[in-house]
């Protein structure tokens, strides 16, 4: 299981600021569904995969591995479609969906989490008027990105385990040993984040060039 | 006002205080109602000091006390005279801590991007921060990883990745919590030369007394209390004539 979905290459698409790549995406993405025409959304996929597979020199499996996972959404919309409107619509409200994956399957391919992270950071930053700190925002998705494969392995290890031992497959007797040790680990990555010194920015409206 | 008195060492100053000792005075530690450390004093001015003793001896609380992560509830400890209690910024600058689980420790999802952390909350800028990182990866064999998500290194990379996210802080002394605890033999020896060379001051809490090697000091703790302190030979002798 992998999150970190950078995928480092030298490309013109990898140098592009992660803000504009953002914004050309959610654009994309009020484009397609207020003007729901095929052509236009023929168009998009066509300009999503030149841009991901030949100006971003993303290998073929690399976007395959985003879009593996929602075929069988794809599928059933159209299936629902078929049932409930027509082919055309039903193709349509497929390929877009298609299109807006591959296409926030190219953005985060060609950014790094920091450099998002900190898109996001800059977005929130007039939350900072209420309290609110921008940058332990980005660290708190960061730290999501990284403890969720970590975690998914750990789980692995405890079923593992069990089953060494002839264990039961039941979710409960998984989720009481995983429970403890995560929790084990928060206390020590929150001394961690001290030791780091996590807590040493609050300067106000401090100069931020990052990246 | 009250606040201005607890504010300690300004911080231009404590920056400037140059690395003689950490002074352990009179400590005792208590986590609620039980009292783990008992009446601690030790100087430490070595280069490299290490600290054994049994399974829950103190030794973690006592490497924590260190750099602040646990405050004594008596006495005090001082970091080339800055108080752990009132220079607490100025003390984690300096003294760096790498924990037995590196999974715990690093907090970024990709290699070179855990490393800048430590920089990143220092207010380093963009430019200076990418090439300490460089430097830093390329030291301990992690350049070629640079941009791997960290899951997927070896238990030893991880654990260079830890230590490598702490010396790019440039702290002047490191402390250890069993490095090598969760490691295999080559991984174990690798980590006990990378604490060898180091130019920091080092103090090493383990099991692992091969890792003692060319140590200037040894304190071995038991039951909360200091019970033998000196050369490395004498001490991991009363030591394992303790446990025998
Ligand atoms: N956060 C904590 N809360 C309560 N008790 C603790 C905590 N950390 C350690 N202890 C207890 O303090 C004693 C000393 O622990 P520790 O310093 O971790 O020893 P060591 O590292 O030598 O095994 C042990 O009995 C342990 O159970
Ligand atoms: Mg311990």
């Amino acid at each position: 299981m992998t999150l970190a979905l950078y995928h480092p290459v030298p490309s013109p698409v990898h140098r592009a600021p992660a803000g504009l790549k953002l914004l050309v995406l959610a654009a994309l993405g009020v484009l397609l569904f207020v003007v729901p025409r095929l052509y236009l959304v023929g168009g998009a996929l066509a300009g999503v995969l030149a841009v991901g597979l030949g100006l971003g020199g993303l290998p073929v499996r690399v976007l395959w591995a985003q879009v593996r996972p929602v075929l069988i959404w794809l599928a059933a919309l159209f299936v629902v479609h078929l049932l409930v409107t027509d082919a055309a619509t039903g193709a349509l409200a497929v390929s877009r969906l298609l299109t807006l994956v591959l296409a926030a399957a190219v953005v985060t391919a060609t950014s790094r989490v920091t450099e998002l992270v900190d898109v996001v950071e800059r977005i929130c930053s007039p939350l900072r008027w209420v309290g609110v700190r921008p940058a332990r925002i980005g660290l708190v998705i960061a730290m999501t990105l990284r403890f969720i494969p970590l975690i998914a392995e750990r789980a692995a290890r405890i079923r593992e385990a069990q089953a060494a031992r002839g264990g039961a497959r039941r979710l409960t007797v998984l989720v009481v040993p995983l429970l403890v040790q995560v929790l084990q680990m928060a206390h020590t990555t929150a001394e961690a984040l001290d030791a780091r010194g996590a807590d040493d920015e609050p300067l106000p409206r401090r100069r931020r060039r990052d990246r | 006002m009250t606040g201005w008195r607890r504010r300690g060492t300004p911080a231009a100053v404590a920056a400037a205080v140059p690395r003689t000792a950490i002074e352990v005075r009179r400590v005792g530690h208590a986590y609620g109602e039980r009292p783990v450390l008992h009446d601690v004093t030790l100087t430490l001015a070595e280069h490299r000091i290490g600290v054994i003793g049994g399974n829950g001896s103190g030794k973690s609380t006592f490497a924590r006390l260190l750099n602040g992560l646990v405050l004594p509830t008596e006495g005090q400890v001082l970091v080339d005279g800055l108080d752990t209690r009132t220079d607490l910024r100025a003390v984690r600058r300096r003294v760096g801590f790498v924990f037995q689980d590196p999974d715990a420790q690093i907090v970024h999802p990709t290699v070179a991007e855990d490393v800048a952390f430590g920089l990143q909350n220092q207010g380093v800028p963009a430019e200076e921060r990418a090439v300490r990182v460089a430097e830093v990866l390329d030291r301990y064999g992690l350049a070629g990883h640079a941009d791997h998500p960290a899951h997927l290194l070896s238990g030893g990379q991880k654990q260079l990745l830890a230590i490598a996210g702490v010396l790019v802080m440039r702290p002047l002394r490191v402390v250890f919590d069993e490095p090598t605890t969760l490691l295999d033999l080559a991984n174990k020896r690798r980590i006990a030369r990378v604490v060898a060379e180091l130019e920091q001051d080092v103090v090493v809490v383990t099991h692992d007394l091969d890792l003692l090697a060319g140590f200037d000091r040894v304190v071995v703790f038991a039951a909360g209390r200091v019970v033998a302190d000196g050369p490395p030979a004498e001490s991991v002798a009363a030591y394992l004539a303790s446990m025998a």
